[in-house]
C-alpha cells in the first residue's frame, strides 16, 4: 500500500472534494461540495492526459483539469508551485483529493493457470475484477507449444502475471510445471527496467514452496490465497487485493508523474475499471436489482453486470472510441458499422477518417454526419464489448451438476452465460460518447441497439461521467459518494419494453395499452418499429403488451405482461426490432427502416432545437 | 480560459537534441563521454539469454518426475550439443536402459524434481544498440547505454510503419500538394530517405520497396492503401515492427493531404543530407511519434540562426500560434489561432464545446473545437 492510504481523514471534516480520472485520452476533475449539509457535485473540468512527451508526466493533465474546474467555480484550488491546495480555507483549496486512472493503458497482466475452463478462468476473473486488461492467458491446454508460450510471455511485457492452479490438496505436477514455464522466459517490465515482475501465485496452497523454488530473484513473488480452493467454489478477493497493492507499488510508480500523483491523493489510487465497479454493485445490492454497467472509453470498453448478486466484469482492451477505434471498426468491419448509419457516406473517406481518429484521439465530431458515424461505431464497440462479457461472466465450468428428472430435456450444463438480458433490471452507461452525446435519445438508441434489452429495462447514464469519482469516493466516504450518486450522478432516460423473437416482416408482434397520469396510449406494434412516448422525469407507467405468438416478454411466448414502467428524460421506448435485433438485408428497405427509427426516436433534430432544450 | 494545453507536432530547424540510446537488458557501453559517434556505429551491446526449450525427461525416459536428477548424464550449467545422451534411466537390473538425446544444443538451466522438465538455455541472442542520431557522447549509462547529444534539424510525423532507417534525404516531389506516385521513383533512389508531397499512393510504395529505398516521408496515405501493404488492418496506432522493406512516415493524416508547408520546406533545405529516420509509433500513454533527425553539418552550425524564435511555450494554445486542424469539415487546413472565446458554443453535431478562431492561410476564419486542433510546434 502506498503511504497515502494511511491517513486518517474525519468525515465530518470535509467540505470540498476535490476528485480526477486520469483517463488514457481525458483527465476528468469534479468538484464536489457539501451545501446545506448535503454533498453535490458542483463543477467539473477536463484537459488531455500527459503521460506523453512533452509533459510526460500525469499531474500536468490534473492540474490543468482541475484549474479549468477552478475557475469555472470561483474557487482557487492549485498554489503557485502548481500542488492542489489542502485543507480548503474559505475560497480556496479542498479538503481531500482523490484520484483513479487509467491512463498509461491501464493495468496489463499476462493470467497463468492449469486449465483454461477451471483454474485460468478464475485467474482471469480475478484480474479483470481488479480492473486489468488480460494481455493473454497460459495454461497447460491452450495448444501452444511450450516455446511459443515463453516467446509471447517475452513479447507481451505485461505489468505483472497471476498465476493459479490445481485446488488446494490436488495435484501439484502441473502449476509447478507453469511455473517453470513462466521462469525462465524472464519477462521483462513494461515501465522501466529497474524493478522485479511481480507475480502472485494464488494456486494450490500445497505447491507454494515448490513454486517459490521454480523461480529466483528475477521476479517478485507474492503468495496469496487459491483463486479456486475447491472445484465448486472461488476465492477472487485476496488475488485481487494483491493486483490492487502491486499496482500501486510498483505499476503507477514506474509511470510517467504517478509517484508524484500518488503522494497528492489522501486516498489509493484505483485503476478506473475497478472504480467503476464498485459503484455498480453498491447500486444493485441496495435496490436489490440485476444491474448492467457499461463504460465505453478510448482505449477499451469495460462491461460490469451484476445478476442475482454475482458480479462480473470485462475489460475489452482495443475495444474504444479513440486509440481503439479502427480495432473496433476491423473487428466489426465497416458495413456492420454502416448499419447503423441513415446518412450517405463515402466509405474510402470513412476509413480514413477512422484511422485519422485513431492517431488523433481527443478530436471531437464538428459535423452532424461526424456525430452519427461516431455514435455508429460506438454502438458496434459496444455489442462486441457486451458478447465478451456474455462469454465471460458465466457459471464455474468443470462443476458437476445435480440434474433432476425435470431436468431431463435441459441443455444446460456447467459454463452457462448468467448474463440474461430478460433478467435485466437497469442498463447504466458511461463514457465520453454515451455521457457526452448531445441528445440523450441517442445515447438511449445506441444502448438499446448494442445491449438489445428484453422484456422491461430502465436505462439510466452517468450524467457527466462521474462513476469512477465516486467509486473511489465511496471508500474514504460513502455518505457523500451516495448522495452526489443519487442526486448529480444516474440520469434516469426511461424504460425500454420490448420482446424476445425473430423479426418477421410485415407480422403483427404486439399489442400495447399504457396508462398513466399523463399518458393513455393503446395500439399495435409491427414487427421492425419502434415508437417514442414521452413520459416524464418523475412519471411511471402501467403497460400491459400482449404479444403474438413467437414473442416472449418474459412470461413464455404469447403470454401477456404488465409493467410499471419509469420515465426519465427520454421517455418510454417500445421497441419490435426482434431479439436478436435483425436490419434488413437488402439497402433499400434498411435505409427506410432505419430513417423511421432515427426520426421516431428523435435523434438529431436540428441543432439550434437542441440548443433550446 | 484564455489559453489552452494542446499537444502537437515539432518541427524544428535547428534544434540541440538528444537521443538515449539504452540496452533492453543490462550490457556494454563501447564509448565514452566526449567520443563521436556515427548514426549506424553500435553504441552498446548486449546478449539476451536465448531462446528455451522444455525437454520431458521423465516421460521421455518412463522414469518418476522425482528420479530425473539422478538419471541425468549432465548438471545444472553444463553445455549441450545436439545428439548428446541427455538421460539414461536406470532400466531393470542393469537392463532395458532408455535414454533421450538432446535435439536442440543449450546449456541446462533447470532439472526438476517435481514435473521431471530439463530446460534446456539456447546460444544468447546478441542485442546491439546504433547511436541514430549522429552526435557528441553526452552521458554513459553504466550496462545500459547512452545519451547523444548534437544539433539538428528535428521533425515529428503523425504515423510511421517500420523502424529505424538511416539514408540521404532525396525529393521525389516538387511540390507539397503533388501526390507520390510508383512513376517519380527510379534506381538511384535506392538506399535514401525519399520525400513526398501529398498522398504516397500504395503502388509508390511497393515501388519504392522494389528499389529498396531506406524510407518514404509523405504528407498522407489512404487506409486501404496501408492495409494492402501490411496485409492486415491496423486496430491500434502501436507499430515499429513491421517489416514490409523500408519505413514509412505519414506527416499530417490519413486521406488526400498535403505536407505542411513549413514541413516540406525545412525538408527541402536540407536535400541531400544524411539522416535518420524512425516510423515507430506509439500513440498511447509514453507517447512515440515517428521522427526524421538531420544533423547540421559544420557549416550550418557556424553559421547563425535564421530561424524566427517561436513564442511558443509547450503544449500552449495562444492567439497567434501555428495550428493544423485535425477533423473534418477542415481537415488538414493550416492556419494560427485568432480568439479563443470562453464560452461553449453549440457545433453543429449539437455537442457544445469550447472553440477557437483559426485565420486560415487564406485569410478565412473558421471557427473550430478546440479539442480539434494541433500545435505546430517548432
Amino acid at each position: 500500500m502506498n503511504s497515502t492510504a494511511e491517513k486518517k481523514l474525519d468525515p465530518d471534516q470535509i467540505n470540498v472534494i476535490l476528485a480526477t480520472d486520469c483517463g488514457s485520452t481525458t483527465t476528468k476533475a469534479i468538484l464536489i461540495e457539501k451545501k446545506n449539509g448535503e454533498y453535490r457535485q458542483t463543477f467539473r473540468g477536463e484537459a488531455p492526459t500527459t503521460v506523453e512527451e512533452p509533459a510526460a508526466d500525469v499531474t500536468v493533465g490534473v492540474v490543468n483539469a482541475v484549474t479549468e474546474v477552478g475557475e469555472l467555480a470561483g474557487r482557487k484550488l492549485i498554489d503557485e508551485n502548481g500542488e492542489i491546495i489542502r485543507p480548503a480555507q474559505g475560497d480556496t483549496g479542498c479538503d481531500i483529493y482523490i484520484s483513479t486512472s487509467s491512463a498509461g493503458g491501464g493495468l496489463q497482466m499476462m493470467v497463468a493457470g492449469v486449465v483454461r475452463e477451471m483454474s485460468a478462468a478464475s485467474a482471469k476473473r480475478a484480474a479483470l475484477g481488479a480492473g486489468a486488461i488480460v494481455m493473454d492467458t497460459i495454461c497447460s491446454n491452450d495448444k501452444r507449444l511450450p516455446h511459443e508460450q515463453i516467446q509471447r510471455i517475452r513479447e507481451l511485457r505485461p505489468d505483472m502475471i497471476l498465476l493459479a492452479g490445481g485446488t488446494d490438496g490436488g495435484t501439484q505436477k502441473h502449476v509447478v510445471e507453469l511455473a517453470e514455464l513462466i521462469a525462465p522466459a524472464k519477462p521483462q517490465p513494461r515501465f522501466g527496467g529497474t524493478y522485479k515482475m511481480p507475480i502472485i501465485y494464488a494456486g494450490n496452497q500445497e505447491a507454494k514452496e515448490l513454486v517459490e523454488e521454480a523461480f529466483d530473484e528475477d521476479v517478485k513473488l507474492t503468495t496469496v490465497a487459491n483463486v479456486r480452493p475447491v472445484l465448486e467454489q472461488e476465492n477472487l478477493a485476496p488475488a485481487r487485493d494483491a493486483i490492487h497493492d502491486l499496482f500501486l507499488e510498483h505499476v503507477m510508480a514506474h509511470a510517467p508523474g504517478y509517484n508524484k500523483l500518488i503522494s497528492w491523493a489522501d486516498a489509493p489510487i484505483m485503476p478506473t475499471p475497478g472504480a467503476v465497479g464498485n459503484i455498480l454493485q453498491t447500486i444493485a445490492e441496495r435496490q436489490g436489482i440485476n444491474a448492467l454497467g457499461v463504460d465505453i472509453g478510448g482505449a477499451t470498453t469495460d462491461v460490469f453486470s451484476v445478476f442475482d448478486g454475482t458480479f462480473n466484469r470485462t475489460v475489452s482492451a482495443n475495444l474504444g472510441m479513440s486509440y481503439s477505434i479502427s480495432n473496433v471498426c476491423a473487428s466489426a468491419t465497416l458495413p456492420m458499422i454502416l448499419r447503423w448509419v441513415h446518412l450517405e457516406m463515402d466509405p474510402r473517406e470513412l476509413q480514413n477518417r477512422i484511422k485519422n481518429k485513431m492517431i488523433r484521439p481527443t478530436t471531437i465530431p464538428q459535423t452532424k454526419e461526424g456525430l452519427v458515424f461516431e455514435q455508429a461505431v460506438a454502438r458496434e464497440a459496444l455489442r462486441l464489448a457486451y458478447i465478451q462479457h456474455k462469454e465471460f461472466a458465466t457459471t464455474l465450468k468443470g462443476v458437476q451438476q445435480q440434474r433432476t428428472v425435470g431436468d431431463t430435456f435441459s441443455q444446460n450444463t456447467s459454463g452457462q452465460s448468467i448474463v440474461d438480458n430478460m433478467k435485466l433490471n437497469l442498463l447504466v452507461g458511461s463514457g465520453g460518447v454515451l455521457s457526452h452525446a448531445p441528445n440523450m435519445n441517442q445515447t438511449a438508441a445506441m444502448m438499446v441497439d448494442a445491449f438489445e434489452p428484453e422484456g422491461m429495462t430502465v436505462l439510466a447514464k452517468d450524467s457527466i461521467f462521474m462513476m469512477p469519482h465516486l467509486g473511489v469516493l465511496a471508500q474514504v466516504h460513502s455518505r457523500a459518494a451516495l448522495q452526489v450518486f443519487e442526486r448529480d450522478c444516474l440520469i434516469y432516460l426511461g424504460t425500454c419494453i420490448a420482446p424476445r423473437g425473430f423479426y418477421r416482416s410485415g407480422r403483427t408482434c404486439f399489442q400495447y395499452q399504457i396508462s398513466g397520469n399523463s399518458l393513455n396510449e393503446t395500439g399495435e406494434m409491427v414487427c421492425g418499429e419502434m415508437k417514442l412516448f414521452p413520459l416524464g422525469y418523475d412519471e411511471s407507467a402501467t403497460v400491459i403488451v400482449e404479444p403474438r405468438r413467437g414473442y416472449d416478454f418474459g412470461a413464455g411466448s404469447g403470454k401477456r405482461m404488465e409493467f410499471e414502467a419509469r420515465g426519465g428524460t427520454v421517455g418510454l421506448i417500445l421497441d419490435a426490432r426482434g431479439r436478436p435485433l435483425m436490419v434488413p438485408a437488402d439497402e433499400q428497405n434498411h435505409l427506410a427502416e432505419l430513417t423511421s427509427w432515427v426520426e421516431e426516436m428523435k435523434l438529431y433534430p436540428d441543432t439550434h432545437l437542441m440548443a433550446q432544450r | 480560459m484564455a489559453k489552452a494545453y494542446s499537444p502537437g507536432l515539432q518541427i524544428r530547424q535547428r534544434v540541440l537534441h538528444s537521443s538515449r540510446r539504452i540496452l533492453p537488458i543490462p550490457g556494454d557501453v563501447l564509448v565514452k563521454v566526449g567520443d563521436q559517434a556515427t548514426s549506424q556505429q553500435i553504441v552498446a551491446q548486449t546478449f539476451m539469454p536465448g531462446d528455451v526449450t522444455p525437454v520431458n525427461v521423465a516421460n521421455q525416459i518412463s522414469v518418476a518426475p522425482s528420479e530425473v536428477p539422478g538419471c541425468m548424464l549432465f548438471s545444472v550449467g553444463d553445455e549441450i550439443h545436439v545428439g548428446d545422451v541427455l538421460a539414461r534411466s536406470k532400466g531393470i537390473f542393469g537392463f532395458f536402459k532408455a535414454e533421450t538425446k538432446a535435439k536442440t544444443a543449450g546449456t541446462i538451466e533447470s532439472i526438476s524434481h517435481v514435473t521431471g522438465q530439463v530446460i534446456l538455455r539456447g546460444a544468447p541472442l546478441p542485442i546491439q544498440v546504433r547511436a541514430y542520431q549522429a552526435g557528441t557522447i553526452k552521458e554513459v549509462i553504466p550496462e545500459q547505454g547512452v545519451v547523444i547529444e548534437s544539433e539538428v534539424t528535428f521533425l515529428q510525423g503523425i504515423l510511421g510503419i517500420g523502424g529505424e532507417a538511416y539514408g540521404t534525404i532525396q525529393f521525389a516531389c516538387q511540390d507539397k500538394d503533388e501526390p507520390l506516385i510508383a512513376s517519380l521513383l527510379d534506381e538511384s533512389m535506392q538506399g535514401k530517405i525519399i520525400i513526398g508531397g501529398a498522398r504516397m499512393t500504395g503502388e509508390a510504395v511497393i515501388r519504392g520497396i522494389e528499389i529498396g529505398v531506406a524510407a518514404i516521408i509523405s504528407g498522407g496515405m489512404d487506409d486501404e492503401d496501408l492495409k494492402e501493404i501490411l496485409g492486415y488492418d491496423l486496430g491500434v496506432a502501436v507499430t515499429g515492427s513491421e517489416h514490409i522493406g523500408t519505413t514509412l512516415i505519414i506527416t499530417e493524416g490519413f486521406g488526400d493531404i498535403a505536407m505542411a508547408e513549413r514541413t516540406f520546406n525545412l525538408l527541402k533545405e536540407r536535400e541531400g543530407s544524411e539522416a535518420a529516420v524512425n516510423g515507430t509509433t506509439q500513440i498511447r500513454a509514453g507517447v512515440m511519434r515517428p521522427e526524421i533527425v538531420i544533423p547540421l553539418d559544420e557549416k550550418m552550425k557556424a553559421a547563425p540562426q535564421t530561424e524566427a524564435k517561436q513564442e511558443v511555450s509547450l503544449g500552449i494554445l495562444d492567439t497567434g500560434v501555428p495550428v493544423r486542424i485535425i477533423r473534418e469539415p477542415y481537415f488538414g487546413l493550416l492556419g494560427e489561432v485568432g480568439e479563443m472565446p470562453t464560452e461553449l458554443q453549440t457545433l453543429e453535431s449539437g455537442s457544445e464545446s469550447r472553440v477557437l478562431e483559426v485565420i486560415l492561410h487564406t485569410g478565412n476564419k473558421v471557427i473550430v473545437p478546440r479539442a480539434n486542433v494541433e500545435l505546430i510546434e517548432g
